[in-house]
């Protein structure tokens, strides 16, 4: 496949970026998104010239590292994956493909096409966690009864691998998908709900200083994200705010 | 009890401080706007049907004193509150994002209305504001100002009169095609930030499109029925 990519180019948080044009050659319908990258990569280097930086670890859709606005679409245009599992069988011969960093004040760019997400850890570290001593005494999990649809809900929630592409597609860049599952997977749960009030007041403040947007129920969270978390996560995040200002 | 009321008021400021509190009250304002809409459709419809009970309920309307003088002023805040909020989230939404991508598929994951609710918004607010000068400011104008004497029966000859110019049926009848389109994301969403749980969501989906298609539909009915009749 003949390629031209269209990627944004970016030294560093101070300075301006600009989309930058590449022509590719050889790339394998085979292979997934990240190689052609790393090809591309390997001929920069080889003419001297500076690597694109993208992030990445896992490669397998677990890790939520890679990111990537792929034409016009987080993670690419694909349902349900990670910008590692996206595959070049996805385009066609001669497309011209643009390739951006998430965008989101809350989601400064580092470089090129990395982004710092930072902001989600210290959402979770607000509050996003229970309280329990694990040196030894904990008891299993499993001798505490859970009805199955909660368990199913809270599991679905827990999915959530803080990719960010819900942040990224949002026209708000809103981060309440994101926020609504961590909530969401310990307020179903027995474990979590003895901090429930504390957690979603903490988290959603948080999530406000962090300079995220807010939602307009468009759905677009929904669609993007490669795990499937759904709009009611958002709802049952809401739902826990009012109950817990009222008990507050 | 009064300290458990200083309490709660400290209490409902700093929900509403956040941006879920925020969303909530623009959507409780939304929910009272469309309850409002649904009870004006229904007397206007009577227009169509009958001129004497369209004249009762605008008279009780026009002189109850519950209605003039304690829904109507709260239905003024509703209005205001929920064009003022919905402004002001549009520009901290617009912090927010603070960058543009160079290529955006929006089409591909939303709707059109959900991404435009701002601008059917301003449309709406446009409208709102010919319906004001046609309509209320001549009422307020007839009963509060040049105090005419009372007549039960003149509400049905003055909205008639109103349908006489085909250029002002027309903007009605556009204003309510972009009604219905900011109702069509704005209905089921204002009851999503509310909390509305998963079980319900196919039922919100069919009420909302009944309504948001209905309603406005219905508006434009009695504009064009009263145009092309008389």
């Amino acid at each position: 496949m003949k390629l031209t990519l269209k990627i944004w180019r970016q030294k560093n948080f101070e300075t301006k970026g600009r989309i930058v044009n590449y022509k590719i050659d050889n790339i394998s319908p085979d292979m997934s998104f990240l190689e052609m990258l790393d090809v591309l990569n390997a001929d920069l280097i080889s003419k001297d010239e500076d690597p694109v930086s993208f992030d990445h670890d896992c490669r397998e859709g677990i890790c939520g590292s890679c990111s990537l606005f792929i034409n016009g679409q987080a993670h690419g245009p694909d349902r349900r994956i990670t910008t590692c599992q996206l595959h070049m069988r996805k385009f066609k011969d001669g497309d011209t493909i643009y390739i951006e960093p998430f965008r989101a004040k809350a989601f400064p760019v580092i470089k090129d096409l990395v982004v710092d997400r930072s902001a989600f850890d210290r959402i979770q570290q607000s509050g996003g966690y229970i309280s329990v001593n694990t040196s030894g005494n904990t008891q299993d999990a499993n001798s505490i009864p859970i009805n199955k649809d909660n368990a199913d809900d809270a599991f679905d929630a827990a999915t959530c691998i803080g990719c960010g592409a819900c942040v990224a597609t949002c026209k708000n860049s809103s981060a309440m998908l994101f926020v609504g599952a961590k909530v969401s997977q310990y307020s179903l749960l027995p474990q979590g709900q003895t901090e429930a009030s504390r957690r979603v007041i903490n988290m959603v403040n948080q999530m406000d200083l962090e300079g995220f947007g807010n939602c307009s129920n468009t759905g677009a969270c929904e669609v993007e994200c490669p795990k499937g978390i759904s709009l009611d996560n958002i709802a049952r995040m809401n739902r826990e705010l009012m109950k817990a200002s009222i008990k507050k | 009890m009064l300290l458990i009321f200083v309490l709660q008021l400290k209490m409902m400021k700093s929900f509403l401080l956040t941006s879920i509190g925020k969303k909530v009250a623009m959507a409780i304002s939304a929910i009272f706007l469309m309850i409002f809409l649904l009870q004006h459709f229904i007397i206007n419809i009577t227009s169509v049907f009958s001129e004497d009970i369209f004249n009762m309920l605008s008279h009780f309307m026009g002189t109850n004193f519950l209605v003039q003088f304690i829904l109507q002023p709260i239905l003024i805040f509703g209005v205001i509150f929920h064009f003022v909020m919905g402004f002001y989230l549009e520009i901290q939404n617009r912090r927010a994002t603070k960058y543009e991508y160079e290529k955006v598929r929006g089409g591909a994951n939303s709707t059109w209305m959900s991404r435009n609710m701002i601008w059917s918004g301003l449309v709406i607010l446009s409208f709102l504001i010919l319906h004001f000068r046609d309509f209320w400011i001549p009422e307020m104008n007839y009963k509060y100002v040049e105090f005419l004497p009372d007549d039960p029966n003149r509400y049905h000859h003055e909205l008639v009169e109103k349908f006489q110019d085909p250029y002002k049926v027309v903007f009605y009848c556009i204003s309510f095609v972009l009604l219905s389109l900011h109702l069509l994301h704005g209905f089921s969403s204002s009851l999503k930030s509310m909390g509305t749980n998963k079980s319900y969501s196919s039922s919100v989906k069919n009420l909302s499109y009944a309504y948001s298609i209905g309603i406005p539909l219905g508006f434009c009915f009695i504009a064009i029925f009263h145009y092309l009749t008389h």
